[in-house]
This record gives structure tokens, sequence and C-alpha cells, in this order.
């Protein structure tokens, strides 16, 4: 699609509409706003209220699990903000929405991103980037030219990461309407597991959910190529570096889904 | 006489209404119970892994916590939490006039609707994390009796509580007309003070005892978890499903205070 200045102003549009509309009622978007936030700093609380029982998680320190905690509650928000509103495809689909959504001359998943675009989800987004900050500065980072590098790329692929889940997860609304919680337990329950190191879980589990679907080259890997680390676990040295090229692989699958699923829909006729 | 019977069975209606308006959405009955049994996973490897020598947390044994964290995440929408907001959005449209016609109190309506929704989602979504969790993991079975009484009283006050809370939480839309911002409080509030995020125990004494006597969240989910694994035997069991009761009495009087307000205040803006 061509990204033309037209393109581009109706996008802006579309999400002032959005910010305008969302903040008149302003004790609401207020309480909203700071509610949201403190949400997410619960999540670190509960990290922490767990690792003060022994003063360490699954064989890392306190600095350690900061650095993994640090990566994953950044990227998460920042994938939310920029995608999470894919969540209302069902509702789109269900009321038939998504049908003026397609016969508009922009592009389908830009409109929705754009069209439930939350201005309450920044709160979030600069209270991770905040824990991330403090985190590198906190943890025994390896500073060299290539943690410099990953420090900045991490947090950015694992937000792709989870962006390209939101995006999967959304989808399969065009063949299973209800399906939304369970995109759930991939995207906040993804971002659950990926917030501890990987040598707390066990057995099929951790198989599953580290290397099968990928959540340990959200935090866990990176963390431990910037602490310059080997894996308990022996997952080779060269891999933990890879979360890049993994979070491209996640977004090319997420992209590739999107068009299938774009293809077999079908309006609900409503 | 004749009334008390009539509004019986109006609210025995309406529980079945719930309850079979609850079990047509299976797809997303399915779906909520795959999270939950996800979620209950995670939590309950990081808590075992904080087990000391002794296989011990905060006073939880292994077959305690893991117990702890599956039925907890069937209680999830058995309490449900996350309640849709529908009399807040009927505030907003207006329609909540029509409600106010019916013969029957708003608050009455809402809790009966409410105890048919828990009744279906207690057959589905509560069962499911529980025999997931017992195929991976060791669970604590209760070795009293008693304690399975006591737990089926313990999990209906949890929702009656939880279901008063929400109402109230629905009617500030009287004044706020928007809650999205009440409800996002209530969610962070009751998710971390009532043992969801992580039993209650891990926390230092004091703030615990703080939000036993300050606040009705530990009603909401500790008290019924801690009668199930049998924390501090049947005594204690008992104690915590009167605290239960006093939270219920409370909230409720609460509501019925602010209902009156807000009916008022309805009546002043002209319906």
């Amino acid at each position: 699609m061509a990204d033309g200045p037209g393109t581009r102003a109706a996008y802006r549009k579309l999400v002032a509409a959005q910010v305008r509309s969302q903040t008149q009622y302003r004790a609401s978007f207020l309480m909203d706003l700071i509610g949201s936030t403190v949400l997410t700093l619960i999540d670190v609380v509960a990290v922490f209220v767990l690792f003060s029982v022994n003063g360490s998680l699954g064989g890392f320190g306190g600095r350690e699990v900061l650095l993994m905690v640090g990566i994953a509650s950044f990227a998460f928000p920042l994938a939310d903000l920029a995608v999470g509103n894919v969540e209302w495809l069902p509702f789109y689909v269900r009321t038939g929405l998504f049908d003026a959504v397609l016969v508009r001359p922009l592009s389908s998943l830009g409109q929705l991103l754009a069209m439930d675009f939350a201005p309450r989800r920044i709160g979030r987004f600069v209270q991770g980037l905040v824990i991330y900050l403090i985190a590198l500065v906190v943890a025994p980072v390896d500073w060299h030219a290539g943690t410099a590098v990953l420090a900045v790329l991490a947090p950015l692929a694992a937000a792709v990461f989870f962006g390209s889940l939101f995006v999967a997860g959304a989808t399969v609304a065009f063949w299973w309407i209800e399906s939304g919680e369970i995109a759930f337990a991939f995207t906040y329950g993804g971002k659950d597991f990926s917030t501890y190191p990987a040598t707390v879980f066990g057995g099929f589990f951790r198989r599953l959910f580290a290397y099968g679907l990928g959540f340990a080259f959200v935090a866990y890997l990176p963390a431990l190529a910037l602490l310059g680390r080997p894996d308990p676990l022996g997952v080779p040295t060269w891999l933990h570096w890879c979360s890049p090229l993994v979070a491209l692989i996640a977004a090319g699958l997420a992209a590739l889904f999107w068009r299938t699923g774009i293809r077999h829909y079908r309006s609900t006729g409503s | 006489m004749a009334t008390a019977m009539a509004s019986a069975r109006t609210v025995t209606v309406l529980a079945r209404a719930g309850f079979r308006r609850f079990a047509t959405y299976r797809q997303a009955t399915v779906a909520g119970a795959f999270t939950n049994t996800v979620f209950g996973f995670v939590r309950c490897y990081v808590l075992l892994s904080l087990a000391d020598a002794g296989g011990r947390v905060a006073g939880y044994d292994r077959a305690q916590l893991a117990t702890f964290v599956f039925a907890g995440q069937g209680m999830i929408a058995v309490v449900n939490y996350w309640g849709a907001a529908e009399l807040a959005d009927r505030v907003r449209t207006g329609d909540v006039v029509a409600d106010l016609l019916r013969p029957l109190d708003l608050m009455v309506g809402h809790l009966a609707t409410d105890l048919g929704r828990a009744g279906f989602a207690m057959l589905t979504r509560f069962v499911v994390p529980i025999v997931a969790g017992l195929l991976a993991f060791d669970l604590y079975v209760p070795a009293h009796l008693v304690t399975y009484v006591l737990f089926a009283v313990s999990l209906l006050l949890a929702v009656l509580v939880c279901s008063v809370c929400r109402y109230l939480v629905n009617l500030s839309a009287f004044w706020l007309l928007d809650i999205r911002g009440v409800r996002q409080l209530w969610v962070v509030a009751s998710g971390a003070g009532s043992g969801l995020s992580f039993p209650l125990p891990l926390l230092p004494g004091w703030l615990v005892t703080g939000l036993w006597l300050c606040t009705p969240f530990p009603a909401l989910m500790q008290a019924p978890l801690d009668v199930l694994v049998e924390r501090g035997g049947t005594g204690h069991a008992g104690v915590l499903v009167a605290g239960q009761l006093a939270w219920l009495l409370i909230v409720v009087a609460l509501a019925r205070l602010v209902q009156r307000r807000a009916l008022r205040r309805l009546v002043i803006q002209g319906g």
C-alpha cells in the first residue's frame, strides 16, 4: 500500500480522534492511566515479593533477575501500545464493522491499530522504560560494543515478538470468534513466563514455552548475553544473541497468518 | 408471605437465566479455562522453585502450594474479578430506568444473575485447571470431610463479596458515567490484595493483618484457598469463614447506602 501524505494524515486523524474521545471523561481517564500504570508496577512488585523469600530466583541474584524483568516489562507495554488494540478484532468481526474496515482505502491492520489507540497505555510504557534503564545501570552487565548494541536491540526484538503474538492471537478470531482468552495465554502468559529465569520452570512445560514457542529469547537468553553468563540449561552462547532473528521470524509468521485470516474472512452479514 | 415466595421464585429464575446465558458461551469457556491452566503452570513452577530444603514456602508444603495455585486459577472465573460492566453501561445509556421500573431490587437482580453465572463457572472453569494440575503435579487432598463443606461455604461467600464489590464499582457510574478508571483500580487492588498474584503469607505479617482487617480482598481468594489446603486447621478455617461473613455484611450495607444515594441522584438528574 502506498504510504502517501494522504494516508499518513488519515492515520493521524484516526489516532487524534481516539485520544480526544478517551480523554473526554477526565477523572476517569486519569484513574485509568494511574490504574494501568500501577497494574504493571504490581507485576514487578510481585516478582520481588517472590524473590525476597530466599534472595534468589532459579539460581539468579536480584540484579540479574531485574535485568530480565526490565527487558520484559519494557518490551511488553511497547508491543501493547503499538498493536495491543488488535485484541478488538473479534468485536469488529462479530458486529460486522470489519466490513467497513475492509472497504476503506487503508491497510486493515493499520486501521484497527489506529482506531482503538489507547493513550492510557503510555504510562506503562514510560514505567517499563524506567525499570529497564535502572536494570541496565544496576545489573553487572559485561559492557562492550556487542552488548551495547544488544541492550538496545533486545527489548525492541522482544516487543516485535510480543507484537507478533498479539496479531497472531487476534487472527484466530477469523475462524474462532470467541478465542480472545486463548491469545491471553500466550501474550500475558508469555510475558509472565519471560519475566522469570527459564531455570525456574521444568519438564515439558519449559521445553514448550522456552524453546518451542521461543519465550526464552524474549528476556532470559538476551539477559545472559548481556551479563556474559553461560546458560545453566546448556543453550549454546551464540544462540543468546539471536533474539532479533527470532523476532523477525515471528513477525514474518504472524504477517503470513494475518493474510491467510483476511482471505478466509467471510462477513457475518449483519 | 406471598410476595416473599414470589420474589424467591424471581431470584431462582434469574439465577437459572444467568447460568444458561453463560452456558451458551462455549468457545469462550474453553478458551478461558485453557488460559487459566497455562497461568497455573507458570505460577506453580515459580512458587515451587522457592521451596527450601524442607520443601516449604511461607508455611505451605509443595502439594499445598500446587493446590493453592491451580484451585486459585480455577476460582478466578467463579469469583469473577473482571466481570463485564453491564450495569454501568445501562446507566450511561439510560437503560437503567427500565430496570428500576421492575418490581425487583436492582441489587438483588444483579446478585441472582451473578450466582447463576458462578454456578456455571464452577462446573466448567473451576474443574479444568484442577484436573490439569492433578495430571502434572502432586496436589493436596484435604484430609477432613468438614473441610469440603467449609470450602463450599467459603467459596460461596467469596462469590457474594466479589459480586457486591463489583456492583459498587458499577454504581460509581451514576456519578462518573465512564467507570473504566474505577474498574482499573479495582482490578489492581483486588488482584494484589487477595492472594491472586501470590499467596499473601509471602508478605510481611503486619501487611497481611492490615489487608485482612481493612480490606475485603483476602475474602475473595486467600480465605477459601487457605480453607481448602487446611492451613492452620479446622478452627482457623472457621475464623476465616467468619471473617468473610463479616466482610459480606459490611459491603452489602455499603452497597445499600450507595445505591440509595445513586438513585436519588438519578431522580435529580431527571432520569
